[in-house]
């Protein structure tokens, strides 16, 4: 029961966290919204019995990705105004459109949920170690090796390129 | 117990609105932000059938989702503050006239 | 339901004791600090001034609030919260004594988080950061902007070099529960066989926390003060406490991690846990007495250039020794 009543708490402030992240016209705000949804969301993998993403869902994506996006925000919106006149008419059908499109797609999600065929309640508990950091750590490594040093690759070139790209033009 | 549908619906929701996101936002910074909230109505979806199966596929690709996004943000927020730098407006439409 | 109720109450109290603790650290640190400098230190309120932190606190809640008008109210508003909730939530999963008996159940002498213990104290402490950045942006003042955004990439540069020195006791202990990693020491203290990570993490303890001599985004001939320039009255005491209560945890978490946490002889263990943690404490304050403060850029590379490569040299040795064991 009490899980119940964290998940309904959790979606609600997920929902109202991605919500804010579409409508609020400040930067800072927008970044605040996303963070809030995330913090939702580790709630949320904690519900669902998976411990070590939680935790890394907070320290990486909440606690590093954003405050990167903090940084980026706070110093470059410092002096911004907002949108030209000449944009103001595409803006206001662009997100009627948008709002359009969403509910089409939302439409289409829900009609491939409930039309396929799996169970509607969850598998037994499955022990005390699924989801803890033993048995991610021995998946990582042993059958999803390969993907893991991808990553590893896909970080360098990222750092690569960051400094590449954030070099004084000469 | 809730039942997994109900995390399924809320990852709905939230790619839906992460997309209605992406579509109306003009400021740069604001559309990667809904398109980091797709990325995780996503990872919702991953962790609620990794429960659902018992099967430790899900985690690991939502950890390399997470992986992957962290990557990407970075780089595309230098190209951002690369492109956006000494401007008064900052609209992604612009990019449509810049020269050269 | 009565797990439910154990929780809160174990909540409520550490949260009191936190902040309990914090009003004596006041005092302790300008007591010891005066005692260095030759100085008696408050001595007019209470016994030894030790009333001078009600005094201040008094103080502080009275003074009128400003609030700048540029400033972003809602965010203004919310950015010590941030800190000092991370703060106290961080020491959540610290035991502070083994676990005790009463109801007929076994109740952990912590608040929660059995399985990722460690890593919960890193998540939090990296949303702890939020505090600094939105404070000093929401300020609407150029040198509070700067300010915090100092202090946010030094908190974040030495989180690295301190999860790693961390993740070496991980490896030893083999688990990232707390209380297992204390009921591994019974014979023989982390510090021993972790001695460099132990260093590294005095170092980052001390840089995490925003202390002399790391503690240059908040000095007050530099940037003014720092992300907390434009806070007055309870929001700066806010934020205050959120820096010390840090300290705490930082400091519990090096008592349970390398000094054996509840382990002693002959006393209560939850008094031993009290001097590791006071012994600690001491150093900070000892610190802040001793060393001039680092120039930023020099803090900077000594946490990417020094402290990163010697931690991960630190973690591959571990690693190793514990795969050959």
């Amino acid at each position: 029961m009490l899980s119940t009543v964290v998940f309904w708490i959790a979606a609600v402030l997920a929902v109202v966290g991605a919500l804010g992240v579409v409508t609020t016209r400040n930067p800072v705000h927008t970044a605040l919204s996303l963070v809030l949804t995330m913090l939702s969301l580790g709630v949320l993998f904690l519900l669902l019995h998976a411990e070590f993403l939680a935790v890394v869902e907070v320290l990486v994506y909440a606690g590093a990705v954003m405050v990167l996006f903090l940084f980026v925000v706070t110093l470059l919106m410092a002096g911004v105004k907002p949108p030209r006149e000449e944009h103001r008419m595409r803006l206001a059908y662009q997100t009627l459109i948008a709002g359009l499109f969403g509910l089409i797609l939302f439409v289409l999600v829900l009609h491939a949920m409930v039309g396929a065929n799996w169970v509607s309640t969850l598998a037994g508990p499955g022990g005390g170690t699924f989801g803890s950091i033993a048995s991610f750590g021995t998946a990582l490594f042993t059958r999803y090796l390969l993907p893991f040093e991808l990553t590893a690759v896909v970080l360098l070139v990222a750092v690569i390129g960051v400094v590449v790209l954030g070099r004084e033009q000469e | 117990m809730v039942p997994i549908g109900y995390y399924l619906v809320l990852s709905a929701v939230l790619f839906v609105i992460g997309g209605v996101g992406v579509l109306s936002r003009r400021n740069p910074l604001q559309m990667f932000m809904s398109v980091e909230l797709m990325w995780n109505a996503v990872n919702l979806t991953f962790v609620a059938f990794a429960r659902q199966y018992l099967n430790m596929a899900g985690h690991i690709f939502v950890f390399l989702v997470i992986t992957v996004a962290a990557a990407e943000v970075a780089i595309g927020l230098a190209i951002i503050v690369m492109v956006f730098r000494k401007r008064e407006h900052v609209d992604v439409d612009d990019l449509s006239l810049m020269k050269g | 339901m009565l797990t439910v109720i154990l929780v809160l109450v174990k909540g409520l109290i550490t949260a009191v004791l936190l902040l309990a603790a914090f009003g004596l650290m006041t005092w302790v640190e300008r007591k010891v600090l005066a005692r260095f400098q030759f100085r008696p230190g408050p001595n007019r309120l209470g016994p030894a001034g030790v009333l001078q932190f009600m005094a201040d606190g008094l103080k502080l809640v009275f003074k009128e609030e400003i609030i700048p008008t540029a400033a972003d109210r809602v965010v203004y508003l919310l950015a010590p919260f941030i800190s000092l909730t991370a703060a106290i939530v961080a020491f959540a999963v610290i035991p502070w004594g083994p676990p005790i008996h009463i109801f007929g159940q076994t109740v952990p002498m912590e608040i929660g988080g059995p399985n990722i213990g460690i890593l919960f104290i890193f998540a939090i402490t990296s949303l702890g950061v939020y505090g600094l950045i939105l404070g000093g942006w929401a300020s609407a003042n150029k040198y509070s902007l700067l300010g915090g955004l100092r202090s946010t990439a030094q908190i974040i540069s030495y989180e690295l070099a301190m999860g790693l020195a961390v993740t070496g006791v991980l490896l030893a202990a083999g688990s990232a529960d707390l209380n297992t990693i204390v009921a591994k020491q019974y014979h023989l203290w982390f510090i021993v066989p972790q001695i460099l990570g132990f260093l590294i993490y005095l170092v980052t303890m001390v840089a995490e926390t925003n202390r002399t001599p790391f503690d240059l985004p908040e000095a007050e001939n530099e940037l003014v003060a720092g992300y907390h320039t434009e806070y007055t009255g309870l929001k700066w005491a806010m934020y205050m406490m959120a820096e010390y209560i840090n300290m705490i945890t930082v400091s519990g978490l090096a008592t349970t991690l390398f000094l054996g946490g509840w382990h002693g002889p002959w006393l209560p263990p939850e008094l031993w846990f009290l001097i590791k943690v006071a012994a600690f404490m001491y150093f900070f304050i000892w610190l802040r007495a001793t060393l001039p403060r680092l120039r930023y850029d020099r803090l900077m590379a000594f946490g990417w250039k020094v402290l990163l490569p010697v931690a991960l040299l630190n973690t591959l040795a571990t690693a190793v020794w514990v795969a050959v064991r």
